[in-house]
């Protein structure tokens, strides 16, 4: 080769580099931009060789789950993954969707009988303006704790006021309580008026009345009250928007907090547990238009045929708890479920508690123990909650599209002996370990 | 009100209780079951021989013969288990704590059993046979205990077991203190303070009664001595509290002893090792896991709760691999319950120590029965399914450490004192009666009086001495 010729293929072979690079670029702008497709990358787990329960749909024998941005992309016997995904054989292991826990106080409290830790109570009868997820605590120790038996998001609750605010759906991981959040206000919690129960009662005073009778009608019409002045303000309201020469009112924040609770926009989660409770709730509902859950419920079996009738759900549990009189069944509880599936009520199940939020598996269990079908159990802790509170697009199932928090695990995860293997919370592996996992690995070993 | 309830109730016990008396003594024999002994491994295609309150017989059907009159329950598909122990319960009781004084060593729960409480019907539905009903934990040194087989539809006396080895209560930390302290969460009142007031307090009170007990029995000792001697002396003035004391040091009054955290195990403990006795179980002990290796070598067992966490201060160390810690540093470990509602289910309390220790069935088993029985030195006669000891069984639908389990029969010395088919047939009649005895009422009530059908007083279920979860 002689140089002229050296000179000329160097020059077309840059040539061909310099059209090469344009046509790359070009391409390059056509396709989504490049440090981003790294970042997917990490975002894009494939679940392998895993049984699938769907819990909508069929379950899967052996298929693999595709997750992408935090959703579920894919889902069958065969998916398509990117080879950057990152891989999880489940052989031998099941995917579940996350379970959903309808009533805890997660994130509000952290030791019982310190009254500095607990966030759950404000003061005053009225605190529809009090709002659950701003005090939510994400590093709180019960936390990673209640995620060991599969529960990934949970409605977490104020209480112990006439209306105590509003609750949020969590998810159970996050930085901050921003990156919790699934839906709040997801449910205003209110309690029906009740008489005492319990140890205390017979000592209770009740401030002004001579009875609990009397102090029941009192906060009832109080409640009635309320919800009467928030129609009015959400007319006022409504009107001044629609004519200006109208004069502007101040704002009220409790009766504005109500304003989507008198719409039925926003569900109101009604603690109410004796038959007359209950009945109490739904005319209350029936009266002023809302939109009825029904949360504690431990007489909701009376109260069956109507509940059907109406379409109101309820959120039952700990059905572990004690039979409220002496001469209930003994099993009142435990078979409680059973009796609302077959009357065809629609509930789900609560732990109703946070340290003990892990439990929330074993309300269902318990229940199939006695008498509910296994797969209502297990939906009562996953569909039937998005359900209720109106995220079943999004969580509950395993379905392509739905929000990617799925657990895996080597058997049923309403049994005892079964252990969560791997957890995705919004698309992310979360870590398994906690405040009890870290000190049984400190302390089994030592010397 | 009052009437009302006491009618319903005395309704529910007669009926109740004219099952269990309808049964005879002689010979049980539960054929074709999964048998899980807790003392040598489960038995396929079993059978156990019961015969006048005793086991007679265990092992492979083909290995166990009844005579021609026993009773057969054929419990194919089925688990059986010893009948499950309870180590540390408060059922069954009138009055719980005598918190009002430091020691109240001289007080005793078998004179205050409550053969009514519903909750031993409810236990009994769970596979619950024996219970340990304890003095609560309001006082560093509390009352006697009384161990109970809960023989529904029986009188107290019937319940107390015959011989029943003597424990009473200790406690240490929060509970104790409370007393000493004006701001507590669950209020005095204006109740004037208490001493202790700390966890010094409470070391220095138990210190000081094992102290005068010593001195009290060198006082009856010198008066034996000097009687013996031919002298005419006035004998010492009896102290039914530092007797209690004394029998502690005798070795004829056990210790259980309510704790939580690891340095109060290491101080009753030394305080034990210093007067020459021994603890024979911690009870809760929920920081037993820090300090098991140490409560090995003192003998003393482990009786905790499967879960229970952050309701107090005390409570936030606890975990529940602490019964699966315990145990493998070789203490003698159980699973209690301290509540009504628990001891209805504490195979599901045992079956968390599998998940959460990793342990087998067996190990999860004995938590329950045999080791329950170990800490109350009862297990020559109940805990295991072995020739010899007490017909005392659980018979369930499943393995009862499967969420789907539940107790389909409990029998207690051979008789059934829970049948659920029974149960669930009675439920109709026990419905009529109810509705003919509120009608009763409304006729018979003076017009003036007449009120509205009053609701059923709510229970008070085995009142709680150290419930979880204190709910606003």
């Amino acid at each position: 080769m002689n140089r002229n010729r050296t000179f000329r293929f160097v020059v077309k072979a840059v040539i061909a580099a310099i059209i090469a690079f344009i046509v790359i670029m070009a391409i390059k702008n056509l396709l989504p931009n490049p440090v981003v497709s790294a970042q997917q990358a990490a975002n894009v787990f494939v679940i392998r060789n895993a049984k699938i329960v769907t819990v909508t749909g069929a379950t899967i024998e052996r298929g693999s789950v595709l997750i992408r941005d935090g959703k579920i992309a894919e889902v069958g016997a065969r998916v398509t993954a990117p080879s950057n995904a990152k891989v999880i054989d489940a052989t031998g292991l099941s995917v579940y969707p996350g379970l959903i826990d309808c009533g805890t106080s997660l994130g509000l409290t952290e030791i019982g009988s310190i009254q500095e830790t607990r966030d759950t109570t404000e003061l005053g009868d009225f605190n529809p303006h009090m709002r659950a997820i701003v005090a939510v605590q994400p590093h709180s120790e019960l936390i990673p704790v209640s995620r060991a038996n599969g529960t990934t998001t949970a409605i977490t609750r104020p209480g112990g006021r006439l209306v105590s605010g509003q609750a949020a759906l969590i998810n159970l991981d996050g930085w901050t309580w921003q990156e919790m959040t699934v839906k709040t206000p997801a449910a205003m919690e209110m309690e029906y008026p009740r008489a005492q129960r319990g140890r205390g009662a017979a000592f209770a005073q009740p401030e002004g009345a001579t009875n609990v009778a009397q102090l029941r009608e009192r906060q009832l019409n109080a409640l009635r009250q309320k919800l009467e002045d928030a129609q009015a303000y959400a007319k006022a309201k409504e009107a001044r928007a629609t004519d200006k020469s109208l004069p502007p009112r101040p704002v009220d924040h409790v009766l504005e907090a109500l304003i989507p609770v008198v719409k039925g926009e926003l569900p109101v989660l009604m603690i109410a547990n004796a038959e007359r409770e209950i009945k109490g709730a739904i005319d209350i509902a029936d009266k002023y238009k809302l939109k009825l859950i029904i949360s504690g419920a431990a007489d909701a079996w009376k109260v069956a045929s109507t509940l059907k009738e109406k379409n109101i759900p309820v959120i039952i549990g700990p059905v572990t708890d004690l039979p409220n009189n002496e001469d209930d069944d003994y099993d009142i509880n435990y078979s409680h479920a059973a009796k609302l599936h077959k009357a065809g009520v629609k509930f789900a199940f609560q732990s109703d508690d946070a340290a003990y939020a892990r439990n929330l598996p074993y309300q269902a269990g318990t229940s199939a123990a006695f008498g509910l079908p296994k797969d209502e159990a297990l939906k009562a802790v996953t569909i039937y909650p998005a359900q209720i509170f109106g995220v079943d697009k999004l969580l509950g199932s395993i379905e392509v599209g739905k929000m990617a928090n799925l657990i895996v695990t080597d058997g049923d995860p309403l049994e005892f002996k079964t252990s969560v293997k791997h957890m995705f919370i919004n698309g992310k592996p979360v870590d398994l370990s906690s405040r009890h996992t870290k000190l049984y690995d400190k302390f089994k070993d030592r010397p | 009100m009052k009437r009302y309830s006491t009618i319903l109730l005395t309704a529910l016990v007669a009926a109740l209780a004219s099952v269990a008396l309808a049964q005879n003594k002689g010979e049980v024999l539960i054929k074709n079951a999964t048998i899980m002994t807790a003392s040598h491994g489960v038995i396929e295609g079993g059978s156990i021989l019961v015969r006048d309150g005793k086991i007679a017989a265990v092992g492979k059907n083909s290995e166990v013969r009844a005579g021609a009159n026993a009773r057969v329950i054929d419990a194919t598909g089925m688990y059986v288990t010893p009948g499950i122990i309870d180590a540390h319960s408060h059922s069954a009781l009138d009055s719980v704590n005598e918190g009002s004084v430091s020691v109240s060593a001289m007080v005793r729960m078998k004179d205050v059993v409550d053969n009514t409480d519903i909750s031993i019907y409810r236990q009994l539905a769970g596979g619950t046979t024996t219970i340990h009903s304890m003095h609560g934990s309001a006082n560093s040194i509390g009352g006697q205990n009384v161990i109970l087989k809960l023989k529904w539809g029986k009188s107290a006396e019937e319940m107390i077991v015959p011989d029943m080895p003597r424990t009473i209560k200790f406690a240490l930390g929060e509970n104790p203190k409370r007393a000493g302290n004006q701001s507590n969460p669950f209020g005095q009142g204006n109740r004037p303070l208490r001493f202790p007031a700390t966890r010094m307090g409470v070391e220095f009170t138990i210190r000081e009664a094992f102290q005068q007990a010593r001195e009290y029995m060198r006082e009856w000792d010198e008066y034996a001595a000097a009687k013996e001697r031919g002298g005419d002396l006035a004998p010492p003035r009896r102290d039914l509290k530092l007797e209690a004391i004394a029998d502690i040091l005798r070795g004829k009054l056990l210790v259980h002893s309510h704790c939580y955290r690891a340095d109060e195990i290491l101080m009753l403990m030394n305080v034990a090792d210093e007067f020459g006795w021994k603890v024979l179980a911690f009870q809760h002990v929920l920081e037993g896991y820090k300090v098991a290796k140490e409560m090995a070598a003192h003998g003393a067992g482990g009786s905790t709760f499967s879960d229970w966490w952050a309701y107090k201060i005390e409570a936030y160390d606890a975990i529940p691999g602490n019964a699966a810690i315990m145990h493998h540093k070789g203490v003698v470990t159980s699973v209690n319950s301290d509540s009504a509602d628990l001891a209805r289910r504490l195979y599901q309390e045992a079956a968390k120590t599998i998940k959460y220790g990793g342990l087998t069935d067996e190990e999860a088993l004995r938590f329950i029965t045999l080791n329950s029985a170990k800490q109350l030195k009862m297990d020559h006669r109940i805990g295991s399914i072995d020739v010899g000891k007490d017909g005392d069984l659980a018979i369930f639908n499943a393995n009862p450490f499967s969420i789907y389990a539940r107790v389909e029969m409990t029998l207690i010395e051979g008789e059934v004192y829970f049948d659920r088919k029974e149960d669930m047939k009675r439920r109709e009649t026990i419905a009529k009666e109810k509705k003919e005895l509120i009608e009763k009422e409304r006729r018979t009530a003076p017009q003036e009086q007449r009120q509205p059908t009053p609701p059923i007083t709510p229970t008070v279920s085995g009142p709680g001495d150290d419930q979880p979860g204190i709910k606003q």
